[in-house]
């Protein structure tokens, strides 16, 4: 792993220009309401407001079903928010928002696609041209880690490398916003650490500002500037931590023995644990 | 198991043969395996009383066809779009359904009446027979999509006739070529049914004759023909399926299966 990111950072050898086309993520008051099935009026999100700034990795954490993959719906543009707005890049967001990279809790790969049409898939919807869209996701699957399953269909791939082709799909068209919903949710702990690292690997080199949820705290300080936490249902921010912990991270295992990140997981723990309980609390009250 | 199988054929088709060649089956009614291979080398030689038998082939494989592309292509246009749009499914979906528990093979004789006694009416009736077993299943794919791969296409910029051929109809493609197997049957069958009820040329025009003439040897020996056809059309639809479907894994039913 070690020696693939070294050849990733030669790759691309212009840290440069990366952060230029991040965008900033603001979002005021954001209330989200469904009516379900029995017809019961179900508030989701309550009043949530939080801005992440261009170029910053910020982590959403709160326990199950409090309304997270909500929010990340309205910021994609695939839902309409209740109330409140979300504006990308100072531009309110009314349809699919545009320059956005969206990595998906189960797979959304498609079956019927090869590996390399997988990622050729953003270009081609771009309207790049098909020769310079193979060349393109060739060139992602390499740094990725890739190389040489370019015809291989999803379905003989592992888990860990479905996840590696997302996230080439998902970062081939370098969007100003990457929105993560608990993309490492479903791998075991040696991958879901291993696709961490290439995670931040990446991230660093194009710098898009990324909200990326999870209900793994661990995960959330090891990778993120910036940790949320969230009340259980209706959802909404509790409070904010700054993760102060250098950059470039490096490997994701070995930050989570330093003092720092224990400190900080520590504290942001005692906070999220009331949330913890209540949700289960509630959930068990239920059954 | 190989020698199971040839076994069945044998004890089958020798019991026929046995029980009719003792009389203890009257071969008047129910055919005898030996006159039927008589019929079949009689068919093949002299030909029939309207033409050769390849003539009334071919006619009736064109009618089949035809009947099967067209009702395929509607059954997969009109599935595609009411698998969609919600609003037009509600409109349209309770009079499909209407039209679907009508008895169709009644269709054929309206058909007969309405176009006359050349190809059109046959290559309609199994249109209409295909169309609702295609329809059907298109109706049924477009529903299952993966909500998941929809999104994932519409963030990465898709418009909405993008999002139909990247990922709604490679999607439907599963389920609609899984219903072509039974719809070449049935085509077959629209076809067959609609020289029955009236017809020039035509394997079931030469059948409905045979029938007339108490002739069973020649009523099973067409019978076999439209089989030999029908197993035909199977296995190119298999090869197509294999080609369209490369993409899917092998699934553990598949591989124990025939």
């Amino acid at each position: 792993m070690v020696q693939r990111a070294d050849q990733r950072v030669r790759a691309v050898g212009d840290p440069g220009a990366a952060s230029a086309g991040a965008a900033q993520i603001e979002i005021t008051g954001l209330t989200k309401r469904f009516v379900t099935r029995k017809g019961v009026p179900f508030t989701a999100v309550s009043d949530v407001t939080f801005t992440v700034e261009p170029g910053q990795f910020c982590a959403i954490v709160g326990p199950t079903g409090c309304g997270k993959s909500t929010t990340l719906g309205q910021v994609s543009g695939l839902e309409r928010p209740s109330a409140g707005s979300v504006r990308v890049g100072g531009r309110e967001v009314n349809g699919v928002t545009r320059g956005v990279g969206f990595m998906f809790q189960a797979d959304a790969l498609f079956p019927w696609k090869t590996v390399l049409a997988n990622v050729m898939v953003g270009p081609t919807l771009h309207g790049m041209a098909r020769k310079d869209a193979v060349e393109l996701a060739r060139n992602w699957l390499r740094r990725v880690g890739l190389a040489g399953f370019e015809d291989r269909y999803p379905h003989q791939l592992s888990g860990g490398m479905r996840k590696r082709v997302a996230m080439a799909a998902a970062l081939i068209n370098e969007p100003q916003i990457l929105l993560m919903d608990e993309p490492f949710g479903a791998l075991d702990v040696q991958t879901k650490a291993i696709m961490q690292t290439e995670l931040l690997g990446l991230w660093e080199q194009l710098r898009p500002s990324v909200l990326f949820i999870t209900h793994d705290l661990d995960e959330a300080v090891a990778l993120a500037d910036r940790v949320l936490i969230m009340t259980t249902s209706p959802g909404s921010i509790k409070q904010s931590f700054d993760i102060d912990l250098p950059r470039p991270r490096g490997e994701v295992q070995e930050i989570r023995h330093e003092p720092r990140f224990l400190e900080l997981q520590g504290q942001i723990w005692a906070s999220l644990r009331e949330e913890v309980e209540r949700a289960y609390a509630q959930t068990a009250g239920a059954a | 198991m190989w020698l199971a199988r040839v076994l069945v054929p044998v004890v089958v088709i020798g019991g026929w043969q046995l029980f009719t060649a003792t009389g203890i089956v009257d071969k008047f009614f129910f055919g005898q395996p030996s006159g039927v291979w008589h019929s079949l080398v009689h068919l093949f030689q002299h030909g029939t009383a309207f033409g050769s038998i390849w003539l009334n082939l071919w006619v009736t494989i064109k009618e089949a066809l035809y009947g099967f592309l067209l009702g395929t292509a509607a059954g997969i246009l009109l599935g595609l779009l009411l698998g969609q749009n919600r609003f037009l499914a509600d409109v349209i979906g309770p009079y499909i359904k209407i039209l679907n528990s009508i008895p169709r093979i009644i269709l054929g004789a309206i058909f007969i009446v309405a176009f006359g006694l050349g190809t059109f009416p046959k290559v309609l009736l199994a249109a209409v027979l295909v169309f609702f077993i295609v329809f059907f299943n298109a109706f049924q794919g477009v529903r299952e999509v993966d909500p998941n791969l929809v999104a994932n296409v519409k963030v990465l910029g898709a418009s909405p006739l993008q999002v139909a051929r990247h990922v709604t109809i490679p999607s439907a493609l599963t389920w609609i070529i899984a219903s072509l197997h039974t719809a070449f049957g049935f085509a077959i069958i629209g076809a067959l049914v609609a020289e029955v009820l009236g017809a020039q040329h035509g394997i079931g025009l030469l059948i409905s004759q045979a029938q007339g003439q108490f002739d069973m040897n020649t009523v099973f020996a067409c019978m076999t023909i439209t089989s030999v056809v029908t197993l035909v059309a199977e296995y190119l639809i298999t090869l197509l399926e294999r080609r369209v479907l490369a993409w899917r894994p092998p699934s553990r039913a598949e591989a124990a299966s025939i």
